[in-house]
């Protein structure tokens, strides 16, 4: 039985919750090793394509990586996998009233096919829903979280804020504590 | 390490393995005393400890599980509670407890603390006391602890500290660029910086390395054991005394009580779920602030139908929890504030309750930083800056390392309907009542937290932050951490749970030794709780061989 076939609660509930983490860290590492693309676990191919738009818009690339380079929706669809599985059809409901928006704002468009500026009028029109709450939170968890969850790939999101993981750290560490500035 | 039967009657039965548990462990087994200790949660040790945000943060890796063991809240009585959809109360489950997983703040309290209701007498709609006991009572005990545990600081610095009879056995840790703009600008202000009191170390101690400044302390466990947690300190030296098993995944559910009305020791529930009764010849409880009531009102009896010890009705009452607001400012040049400790500088010339203010409380002031990557990404930046898309990530990009934290650690009044009670309708994945709170900061708290607020944005402003703003959120005036007060400590067994040596005025050998003890609540109470239980197993070792207990 694969760790999404039974509820968060239920395996919250039988095992240690390390157990959750791991899961999420093993889907991610076998994916990121495999050489040709990984089906989605949770995600229809649809329901990937449509979120694509929605979480690049949230981490947008420019001169520097966004949340498509971080692999935020391969993170989203693990999450979804592991330790967030009760926020499916948060996404499910999320994502059918986000098509309806979409056909409201943009008749005869799908999501994906919308323009950039289109993407972004549509998010500017759903962002006080739970369902956009959710997906922010989720694309930074994914793109400023342990590399080991499957997003910030290459550590784009902790090069993007100058965050470096390391065990150890010598003095000055700021501008303000440096010698010629105390 | 030692291992006991559940059918061998111990000399002392501990029911937690946290900041207090982990002392009292050390003590009473160093003292030749037979000692298991319960803890709910699992034994984790450095090798398992990681930078991982995501594990440790959002998913309760070291702290209380919301989806496994819910707790409620409501703001009065005559609400019904509700399981919030985020975790509110927050306390440490694994051995160690919240010392693993603390900031490690390290305040002694003020002589004046334990007499705050003669010093200003009564605030109408909160329930001021003395402490039965004084600040010279506890001093050995704060030099005890600070020297057993490994505390930096520097003794003198605060103009405004109490006496002390030795200086902190290590020296500051290095400043940061937050406590250098933070001492300059309070300097400009007139007021009184000095360095921060840490249970993190500054220098190898007793067998432990230096901090090596990773910047993962608040919230996760230091995997150099430079933060000196009962699990990095004492804990190992009560196994080794070869007279103490810690048993972790052992969630206590009930302190049993025999005919005489002594209690003869707990059941609680093994990693499988098993019901499993400990014997003992004396129970001490330091399962902190919110679950040692849960405990105690849980093991109803015949004999003591309200929960044991509670005759009058006052375990759980006086909920105090931390207070204070937060403020927040950006600075030219980067701080890098991810690097090292979270707090290098402190005030303290607001702690003192002032008549001229027009409220009770008061209050320290520290200069940190409050964030973890995936935590600022989602709340650093300034209340108008956008959510989300391209001038959000460019701010991101340039707050990260530029923006620090100042912090209140203020009063909280203690109020008889804040409390911690039985919820009658919901359970946890054990099938026991959750964990019910019901709290509201009185009006003066909430004055006095406006007041330090506007001191903190005044010290941003001198510190020559580009911008600075007030965090008002409403977050911040729900309860969260420092769960104090509810097993109040005093002489008058009608207004009070224990005595002056924390023993419950209901049944002889039932201690209850945490934050629950504390009859005030003014800004970091770790270090103040391990001292209470130093004190109290030095008093409980006594008594137990003059066989009086």
């Amino acid at each position: 039985m694969s760790s999404h076939q039974i509820s968060r609660r239920q395996w919250l509930a039988v095992s240690p919750l390390s157990a959750a983490v791991l899961a999420a860290q093993q889907h991610a590492h076998q994916a990121m090793r495999a050489a040709a693309p990984v089906p989605f676990t949770v995600l229809s191919p649809n329901e990937a394509i449509e979120l694509g738009p929605i979480v690049n818009q949230i981490i947008p690339t420019d001169d520097t990586p966004g949340a498509r380079e971080a692999g935020i929706i391969y993170f989203i669809d693990r999450a979804l996998a592991t330790f967030d599985s009760d926020k499916r059809e948060l996404y499910t409901k999320g994502l059918e009233e986000t098509r309806r928006k979409g056909a409201e704002l943009f008749p005869s468009q799908s999501i994906a096919d919308l323009r950039p500026e289109q993407q972004i009028q549509l998010l500017q029109a759903i962002e006080n829903t739970g369902f956009f709450e959710q997906v922010r939170t989720h694309t930074i968890m994914g793109f400023f979280g342990n590399p080991s969850y499957g997003g910030n790939r290459n550590l784009v999101g902790w090069k993007l804020i100058g965050f470096e993981d390391r065990f150890q750290f010598e003095p000055p560490f700021g501008y303000y504590d440096g010698d010629s500035n105390r | 390490m030692k291992q006991y039967q559940p059918a061998e009657e111990v000399d002392f039965l501990i029911v937690g393995a946290g900041a207090a548990g982990g002392v009292m462990a050390k003590e009473l087994a160093t003292a030749g005393f037979s000692v298991v200790v319960l803890e709910q949660g699992p034994y984790l040790r450095e090798k398992d400890f990681e930078h991982d945000e995501i594990k440790y943060t959002m998913l309760s890796a070291m702290t209380n599980n919301l989806a496994r063991q819910p707790h409620s809240y409501r703001k009065s009585e005559g609400e019904t509670a509700k399981v919030p959809s985020q975790k509110m109360i927050q306390y440490g489950r694994q051995v160690g407890g919240g010392s693993v997983h603390f900031t490690a703040n390290y305040w002694r309290l003020w002589e004046s603390d334990f007499k705050q209701k003669s010093r200003w007498g009564s605030v109408a709609g909160a329930s001021l006391a003395d402490w039965p006991i004084t600040y010279a009572d506890l001093e050995p005990y704060y030099t005890k602890t600070e020297e057993e545990l490994g505390v930096s600081g520097l003794a003198g610095a605060n103009p405004f500290e109490a006496w002390r009879s030795k200086p902190y056995p290590l020296p500051p840790l290095p400043v940061k660029s937050s406590g250098v703009l933070f001492e300059r600008a309070t300097r400009k202000l007139g007021l009184h910086p000095f360095p921060a009191p840490m249970a993190i170390l500054s220098q190898p101690y007793r067998g432990r390395g230096a901090c090596l400044h990773c910047g993962f302390c608040e919230g996760f466990g230091c995997e150099m054991r430079a933060k000196s947690s009962t699990l990095a300190t004492v804990i190992p030296l009560a196994e080794r005394t070869g007279r103490c098993e810690i048993r972790p995944d052992s969630y206590t559910r009930k302190i049993e009580v025999g005919p005489n009305g002594r209690a003869t020791g707990a059941i609680y529930f093994d990693a499988h779920r098993r019901e499993v009764f400990q014997r003992a010849k004396a129970v001490v409880v330091c399962a902190n602030g919110s679950e040692t009531p849960r405990l105690l009102l849980m093991s109803k009896s015949n004999r003591f139908p309200q929960g044991l010890a509670n005759s009058n009705g006052l375990v759980g009452k006086y909920l105090m929890v931390d207070a204070g607001y937060e403020a927040h400012g950006v600075f030219e040049h980067p701080l890098n504030e991810f690097k090292s400790i979270q707090a290098t500088r402190v005030i303290h010339d607001f702690y003192e309750p002032d008549p001229k203010r027009g409220f009770y409380g008061g209050g320290g002031i520290d200069a940190r930083f409050e964030y973890y990557p995936i935590s600022f990404a989602l709340t650093g930046l300034p209340p108008a800056a956008p959510r989300w898309g391209r001038v959000w990530k460019t701010m991101v990009a340039r707050n990260f390392t530029r923006t620090m934290t100042l912090e209140a650690h203020a009063t909280c009044l203690a109020r008889e309907q804040n409390h911690i009670s039985l919820d009658p309708n919901i359970k946890d994945a054990w099938g026991l009542p959750a964990l019910r709170v019901t709290f509201d900061f009185h009006p003066d708290d909430v004055s006095n937290m406006e007041f330090l607020l506007e001191r903190q944005m005044e010290i941003l402003e001198a510190a020559g932050a580009q911008q600075a703003w007030p965090d008002r959120s409403d977050d911040a005036l729900l309860p969260h951490n420092h769960l104090l007060g509810t097993c109040r400590m005093g002489d008058d067994p009608k207004t009070s749970v224990v005595d002056r040596y924390h023993r419950t005025h209901d049944v002889p050998n039932l201690f209850l030794v945490d934050g629950s003890s504390l009859v005030t609540a003014c800004c970091q109470p770790t270090c103040t709780i391990q001292t209470m239980a130093y004190r109290a197993a030095d008093h409980l070792a006594e008594q137990a061989r003059k066989a009086a207990i």
